[in-house]
């Protein structure tokens, strides 16, 4: 990540059930500036309309698996935003 | 192996999948719809679920669990519509003997609801919906009416 710092990179962003409608919208991709993490996508979903509506640091995952918000995303990666769970 | 399922779950054909001769323990729990959340009166529900993350969470649940006991496991959650009374969960562990398949059982289910993307949006009495936020209960959020 240090041979291209002023690189951008796209991730597509998931958002389910209250956060979706919260957003009204469930999908969405976010252009950012390399390196990223998925705090950083977060702060730019939160910056757009009715994003302030999410929690500041709501559960996430990356590319299907639980994911902390200083873990690291690559382009391509999607990043989903999870509400609690409430299955079972 | 598809762990989500939108048609009504068998318990007696989960049971039977883990069955086998030298296996003379068998657990099994059924998380069924309930007609009150919160003292409220629920008509029905909706289960949503992030697919393929929901698919690769059971199937990592299921291979911890039988690396953990000797065990094997066999797991379904519904998704879609469902009326009171049907099954939401059906989780089965056999073992040998049946402390692997008490134990085996209750960490599957704990860990579904403590990791997979499924979420609950119940339909009330009073013509309300809400997404089910399990740590909110007392203050549920309306979103909407039916």
């Amino acid at each position: 990540m240090g041979t291209a710092p002023s690189s951008t990179i796209a991730v597509r962003v998931l958002l389910f059930a209250s956060y979706a409608e919260r957003m009204g919208l469930d999908s969405l991709d976010v252009r950012l500036p390399a390196p990223a993490t998925v705090g950083s996508v977060l702060e730019r979903v939160r910056s757009l309309p009715g994003g302030r509506d999410l929690p500041l640091r709501p559960l996430c995952a990356l590319n299907l698996a639980h994911a902390s918000l200083d873990q690291a995303v690559s382009a391509g990666d999607e990043l989903a935003v999870l509400p609690p769970m409430a299955g079972g | 192996m598809s762990f989500l399922s939108d048609a009504p779950l068998e318990l007696g054909a989960l049971v039977a999948s883990v069955q086998s001769p030298e296996r003379g323990g068998v657990a099994s729990f059924v998380g069924v719809v309930r007609d009150h959340h919160d003292g409220r009166r629920v008509m029905r529900l909706d289960y949503l679920a992030y697919g393929p993350m929901a698919e690769a969470e059971c199937a990592r649940i299921v291979s911890e669990t039988e690396a953990r006991w000797p065990v094997v496991v066999s797991l379904r959650h519904r998704v879609g519509s469902l009326e009171i009374g049907e099954s939401a969960i059906v989780a089965v562990a056999a073992s040998a003997h049946r402390e692997a398949a008490f134990e085996a059982c209750r960490y599957v289910v704990e860990e579904v609801k403590r990791r997979v993307p499924i979420w609950k949006r119940e339909y009330y009495a009073d013509g309300t919906v809400a997404w089910v936020d399990p740590t909110q209960i007392g203050r549920p959020m309306p979103v909407g009416s039916a």
